[in-house]
């Protein structure tokens, strides 16, 4: 009954090893060798199944003393590459850290392991989270497990950048995943592989140890099949953490406390403005699906106005690669990382970032370069601020209306490998309804809404008040509940 | 101290007069066990990167926390000079790329520092004083080191110092000599050790500065500035002042101008030269630090730094002139550096505090020059002084014998009591046994007794060596007069 065990929620993995059903050994076994069948899909950079049988051997004798590490103990996952994780390399999938590997352990994965978490290895990811395709990684890109349903066999992307992530948690390989996300990156990938993935609000999660791609944005969270599990492994990951000034100084709710309670009496917005021109059809129909749901649980479903919406992409691309060109500055070959070697340092410089860096994330450095330089700041970076702030004040006022804010997760299902792959303002164009919760630093929660036309899976996205992902998480579990989506990728 | 204190000297160029302008850029390094963004040490002198933790070396992943202490030090620099705590302040990245700041950026503060405003009061040598106007005080990190002179082809990088904080202090171009500069910067040297929020080492680099510099025309507008970069000490800082004012008057003269730009000074040519024109600045694409929070600072904080103030040095001046009758000279001296004026304090309580201040500012500040001893450090301390000092008062010995006492105790190490003691040096004060002495001294004297009688009376001084001389110096010189007199008069 291998192929059960894979297909255990973190809850039921719980409950099962709770119960003596199984071992963490025979558990953390069963997915070792998924990931080992899978190796097709590329969702790992760096596997670590040694490591995953020592956890997994830690957890059992924990147990055997009646003791527990917390909800996750024993539980095998997957860690997007972008974590440090001590003694093991760490390349947030650039060529610049191919041989890096940390002398310390990020606080989010820190506390996963000392929560007795089992790590079965870093997860593929675009190159230092930049992209929405995981096509940007220089340890290739990753595979969607996922393919459309009358024969067409052609690879589908797992979105970015956490796609190793999503791929590994939809291909059966890891019970749940940590990502991360800037501008959609957990949401967009969960919504292409068919799972469940939150971006907590901005300041839950420590960012400490984590590779920075854009230090306002990025924010870990949980990649899961259920949203149980979600609120699970967010209880484990959150935290103040005073080596993260931006870190919320706020106690950890219980995030699972309102899950299943209904949504009855709650106000749930639909904001206009995301009714996008060109949007497809089925990208419509689900959406439309999502609000009867609700509606039909018991929740007043109405219209709001999120009038800065058209801007929150072009703000995002201007202060995220902002970010990242002073953020990325220090890989610089002297330290630690990829050199080249030059006549002199500034020929070191250019060689080191040339080979070390892929095209997407020169073409970032780029543009944040361009963005923050002398004439130009006022006109992109100065402004984009400005507008960030309306952005988030449109929410604060919807949020004195609405309870949570429905909405599509991506325009579209995980499209074919190498399309849009020319075209990088395509490519951006995935990330239009997830940016401007992003920029406002709100929660949101990418869920299984249905399957698309051509059979490939469709995700809603609910955001929340900030620092209340107790409601979001309510309101996901009803989503989650109504489209009982249980359709899983051919032969995973 | 009767001398007249002139306006500060212009210089003379084959067109006329020229006026010199001076601005200057201090960074001091705060005094924290610290740094400003991360828990690692900050001793000088320490093994290279022995002093590096993992957000000094810009690993991936790492992020800055304000050190708090750094910033109540900001604040009391900034209360010191007068300026004013902003209750919202920001700190900015500066980027460039160097091999010693491995983050690619400095944080900095850009457009919100930390004070604003402020002045300090300078009293330059030979000039009038003058009020010197402070724009801004900000707080920074500073970058490692560099060394290039060890490989001959390759650079070594040095990180203790990466990440240590700066005070960053900027003045108006109020200056306008060497002189006032010079003043300026002894100032505010005296104000950071007074406070203890920068220990002032120039030859350590904890104290440098950026020195811009332009000349014109008296009456006319500002000229175009030069800036001579990281100079370490005061003498340069005079010399590079000079130099680089000479030069653009010349320059000017000959019909050229000045090109804004950074120059270095070299103490060893004694000249500056230049480092980068405006043209190739750099771009710094200053923009907020997304890793940290606004600074925001509230008056409960801001008062309870300034409760913990020290008494400044123009304060304590003007208390020892109150307190202890001594003059403004005199206190100005034994402020300069507050170790001295604690010392005078010790020294001169329940003391004769001028007599106190004289033997200071005389024979003890000699005596440390001379064995290269601080006040902090020297064998004969406050207490050891004190005790020569009573001596002196009590009329146990004269001044005169006190000299040779105290060059006892810096040979020996006894204390004043113990030599007098042993050596038998204690004055006479018994006016019998020096009238005796008189006489006898009259008695072996009669040709001169008879020479002063009939009106050389400068012979007076002969009599008084002569009795000094009989009892090896130890009547009391006061005593010896008084008597002497009325038996030569006869």
């Amino acid at each position: 009954m291998m192929s059960a065990l894979t297909d255990l929620t973190v809850a039921a993995a719980r409950a099962g090893l709770d119960a003596g059903d199984f071992s963490a050994r025979e558990l953390t076994q069963a997915h070792i060798d998924a990931m080992a069948r899978h190796r097709t899909l590329n969702a790992f950079v760096t596997e670590t199944p040694e490591r995953a049988l020592a956890d997994a051997d830690a957890a059992d004798a924990r147990r055997a003393r009646g003791e527990s590490a917390g909800p996750m103990d024993g539980v095998p996952i997957a860690m997007k590459d972008l974590f440090c994780t001590a003694g093991i390399r760490s390349t947030a999938g650039s060529h610049i850290l191919e041989p890096f590997t940390p002398p310390y352990e990020s606080t989010v994965s820190g506390k996963l392991k000392a929560g007795g978490s089992v790590l079965l290895g870093k997860a593929n990811l675009d190159e230092f989270a930049m992209g929405s395709a995981n096509i940007t990684s220089y340890f290739g890109p990753v595979t969607n497990p996922w393919v459309a349903k009358d024969g067409d066999n052609r690879q589908r992307v797992p979105g970015g950048s956490s796609g190793g992530s999503a791929a590994a948690v939809a291909a059966r390989i890891a019970i749940a995943a940590t990502g991360t996300d800037t501008g959609g990156s957990i949401r967009q990938p969960a919504s292409f592989c068919g799972i469940v993935g939150l971006k907590p609000t901005y300041g839950r999660c420590s960012r400490w140890g984590i590779v920075a791609f854009a230090s306002s944005l990025d924010q870990a969270g949980p990649m899961t099949r259920t949203v149980e599990d979600a609120a699970i492994m967010l209880q484990v990951m959150a935290g103040h953490d005073p080596k993260d000034s931006t870190s919320a100084p706020y106690a950890t709710p219980n995030f699972a406390e309102k899950l299943g309670a209904g949504v009855k009496g709650l106000k749930i917005g639909v904001p206009r403005e995301y009714r996008v021109d060109g949007m497809p059809q089925e990208i419509d129909r689900v959406w439309n699906q999502g609000a009867d749901w609700l509606r039909a649980q018991g929740a007043e479903v109405v219209e709001i106005g999120l009038p800065h919406t058209k801007y929150a992409l072009p703000t995002y691309y201007i202060i995220a690669p902002a970010e990242a060109s002073s953020n990325l500055a220090r890989y610089d070959g002297v330290r630690y990382g990829l050199r080249v070697d030059g006549g002199d340092l500034k020929e070191m410089y250019e060689n080191t970032r040339a080979e070390g860096f892929g095209a997407e994330v020169k073409r970032r450095i780029m543009i944040g370069t361009y963005v923050l330089s002398a004439g130009y700041y006022d006109a992109y970076y100065l402004k984009a601020q400005k507008v960030r702030s309306l952005i988030l004040r449109d929410f604060t006022s919807a949020f004195e209306q609405v309870d949570a804010i429905l909405t599509p997760t991506a325009p579209s299902a995980a499209f074919v490998l190498g399309e849009k792959q020319d075209d990088p303002v395509q490519m951006y164009l995935n990330d239009v309804f997830t940016v401007p919760a992003s920029m406002a630093g709100l929660p949101a929660i990418s869920v299984p809404g249905g399957l698309s036309d051509e059979g490939l899976p469709l995700g809603l996205h609910l955001i929340g008040r900030p620092f209340d992902e107790v409601t979001l998480l309510q309101v996901a579990s009803a989503l989650e509940e109504a489209a009982g989506f249980d359709a899983r990728p051919a032969g995973f | 101290m009767a001398e007249l204190l002139k306006e500060p000297k212009r210089l003379k160029g084959n067109t006329g007069e020229w006026e010199l302008v001076i601005g200057l850029e201090v960074h001091a390094q705060v005094v924290s066990n610290s740094k400003l963004f991360s828990g690692a040490a900050t001793s000088f002198g320490a093994e290279p990167n022995t002093q590096v933790s993992l957000v000094d070396a810009a690993f991936p992943g790492m992020l800055p926390v304000l050190n708090e202490h750094c910033v109540e030090q900001a604040v009391k620099t900034g209360l010191g000079i007068n300026g004013t705590v902003n209750h919202y302040s920001r700190f900015d990245r500066k980027n460039y790329f160097y091999a010693d700041l491995p983050q690619g950026y400095q944080i900095s503060q850009y457009e919100f520092p930390i004070v604003t405003g402020g002045h300090l009061d300078i009293e330059p040598e030979g000039e009038v004083a003058k009020r010197i106007g402070i724009t801004r005080l900000h707080v920074e990190q500073d970058a490692g080191k560099s060394i290039h002179d060890q490989h001959p082809t390759q650079s070594y990088i040095d990180l203790n110092r990466s990440g240590t904080a700066l005070m960053e202090i900027v003045s108006e171009p109020d200056m306008r000599s060497a002189e006032q500069a010079t003043a300026y910067m002894t100032k505010l040297r005296q104000m950071l050790r007074y406070l203890g929020t920068c220990d002032g080492n120039m030859e350590q680099g904890s104290m440098r500065c950026d020195i811009n510099v332009s000349v014109r025309k008296p009456g006319e507008a500002f000229g175009t500035r030069c800036e001579v970069k990281n100079v370490n000490s005061i003498r340069f800082m005079r010399q590079a002042i000079e130099y680089e004012a000479k030069r653009q008057i010349r320059l000017i003269e000959n019909g050229g101008t000045v090109e804004q730009e950074t120059r270095l000074y070299d103490p060893a040519k004694g000249e500056t030269r230049s480092m980068r024109s405006k043209e190739d600045a750099h771009d710094y694409r200053y923009f907020p630090d997304p890793d940290l929070l606004p600074l925001k600072l509230d008056d409960t904080f801001i008062e309870r730094v300034r409760a913990g103030m020290p008494e400044l040095p123009d304060e304590k001046r003007a208390r020892f002139v109150q307190d202890y009758g001594i003059s403004d000279y005199d206190a100005w001296v034994l402020t300069s550096d507050q170790v001295n004026a604690d010392f005078f304090e010790s020294v001169a309580k329940g003391r004769d505090a001028k007599l106190a201040v004289n033997w200071i500012t005389g024979d003890y500040f000699a005596y440390l020059n001379r064995e290269g001893h601080d006040v902090a450090d020297a064998p004969i301390g406050a207490e050891k002084l004190g005790g020569l000092i009573d001596l002196i008062s009590d009329n146990t010995i004269s001044g005169r014998i006190a000299k040779d006492v105290f060059e006892a105790m810096i040979e020996t190490g006894k204390s004043a009591g113990e030599i007098v003691e042993e050596k038998g040096l204690k004055q006479i004060t018994d006016t019998g046994a020096i009238e005796a002495i008189i006489d006898e001294v009259i008695a072996k004297n009669q040709d001169k007794v008879d020479q002063y009688r009939s009106g050389k009376d400068k012979l007076f001084g002969f009599f008084v060596g002569q009795v000094m001389k009989a009892t090896q110096g130890k009547a009391n010189p006061a005593a010896v007069n008084q008597l002497l007199k009325p038996k030569l008069d006869g």
